[in-house]
């Protein structure tokens, strides 16, 4: 199992001028990333389930700029047809990292259905990716990162990653955020130069 | 489309509205009504079409296309929105995403009892996400396209348009 921290920390070191969306993964991103202004984390989260699309609706918009997605496992599954359309429309620019943890996480720890057996990187290999990687330690992930983010896109890479599970009322949890989703949106639309977007 | 054009509802009329509003993505999932729109979209060089599996996947596609710097536009039926609340809530209103919602109106009729419950509830819906609407029933009110694309970028917010001409439409 990675340590999510321990695995961000090594994507920080070759994420260049990437867009980052990092998803539940942002409560370490956010004190590790070196370009706040091209990461989009989205506080409170809007709704689960969506962040695929969401990323992937942003790398069609921005194709000469590399996405990368943090996905997690408990999401993708409840819209698992995100993939075919992701595989269809092969957006050269998106790379789709899956932490897989095996559980809800965020609501203390129960089993994502199927969790020890699914395959994710199969599923998004056989639906079209055209990468796909696998990794359960970071020693490899950090070997390979640089040949990831240089694959052919839309990558997916699966990453089993150690839980980290929140078992408090939501209301006693330290929030991460550190700016508002106004913000990170003016924030990411002025990195970009877009203008009279809204 | 009517075959007269005078009572239907024309898909090149739909599109024009579309394209000289500046729209460049059209985020969709196929309904009954959609298939002469489908084949002039696919024809339309200044739009790209996004088809998802599920319409929940639509608002959080939008969004993503919008925080890039796109005007996306959701064409849906009112089942599938109906179906996605959650997302609609979250990834759209949420976010002030401006963008508009064509919605097939499944089960409307102007005339006697409506019986589909997919159009009963609707309108209904609609009011309770607070997203104002507007009926298209036929050419003389694609106009009203235009007003909605106006008033989602004005509001940032989801505006929803109503294609009222299921049985009698695009399929011909």
């Amino acid at each position: 199992m990675i340590e999510v921290a321990e695995m961000l920390k090594v994507f920080q070191e070759h994420r260049g001028d990437a867009i980052v969306v990092p998803g539940q993964a942002g409560r370490h991103w956010t004190t590790i990333s070196t370009r706040p202004e091209l990461d989009v984390p989205l506080i409170p989260y809007p709704a689960m389930g969506g962040g695929a699309s969401f990323a992937f609706g942003l790398a069609l918009a921005q194709p000469e700029r590399k996405v990368v997605l943090f996905d997690s496992e408990g999401a993708l599954v409840m819209y698992l047809g995100i993939l075919a359309t992701i595989a269809e429309q092969q957006p050269g620019n998106l790379y789709h990292f899956l932490l897989d943890n095996e559980c809800y996480a965020t609501t203390g720890g129960q089993p994502v259905p199927n969790a020890k057996a699914t395959r994710y990187d199969a599923l998004a290999r056989d639906v079209g990716y055209a990468s796909t990687f696998a990794f359960d330690r970071l020693e490899g992930f950090a070997t390979s990162i640089g040949r990831i983010l240089s694959a052919p896109a839309p990558a997916f890479v699966a990453l089993k990653v150690r839980p980290e599970i929140q078992n408090v009322p939501v209301a006693e949890r330290k929030g991460w955020a550190t700016r508002t989703r106004e913000q990170v949106r003016d924030d990411l639309q002025k990195a970009l130069g877009i203008s009279g977007g809204r | 489309m009517s075959q007269s054009g005078s009572t239907g509802l024309s898909a090149n009329t739909i599109l024009a509205q579309i394209t000289k509003n500046g729209v460049t993505h059209v985020v969709w999932l196929p309904d009954s009504e959609t298939n002469w729109l489908y084949v002039l979209m696919k024809a339309e060089p200044s739009l790209r079409l996004v088809p998802v599996s599920n319409e929940a996947l639509a608002f959080s596609a939008a969004a993503g296309l919008s925080f890039g710097g796109r005007v996306p536009l959701i064409l849906i039926q009112n089942t599938g929105m109906m179906d996605s609340g959650n997302s609609l809530r979250g990834w759209a209103i949420d976010l002030s995403i401006p963008v508009v919602l064509m919605v097939g109106y499944r089960g409307w009729t102007r005339h006697g009892v409506t019986r589909d419950s997919a159009a009963v509830y609707t309108e209904r819906f609609l009011n309770a996400f607070g997203i104002n609407y507007y009926l298209v029933e036929s050419d003389a009110d694609a106009g009203r396209i235009s007003l909605a694309i106006d008033e989602a970028r004005r509001t940032a917010r989801p505006v929803a348009t109503l294609i009222a001409d299921e049985y009698h439409g695009f399929n011909r």
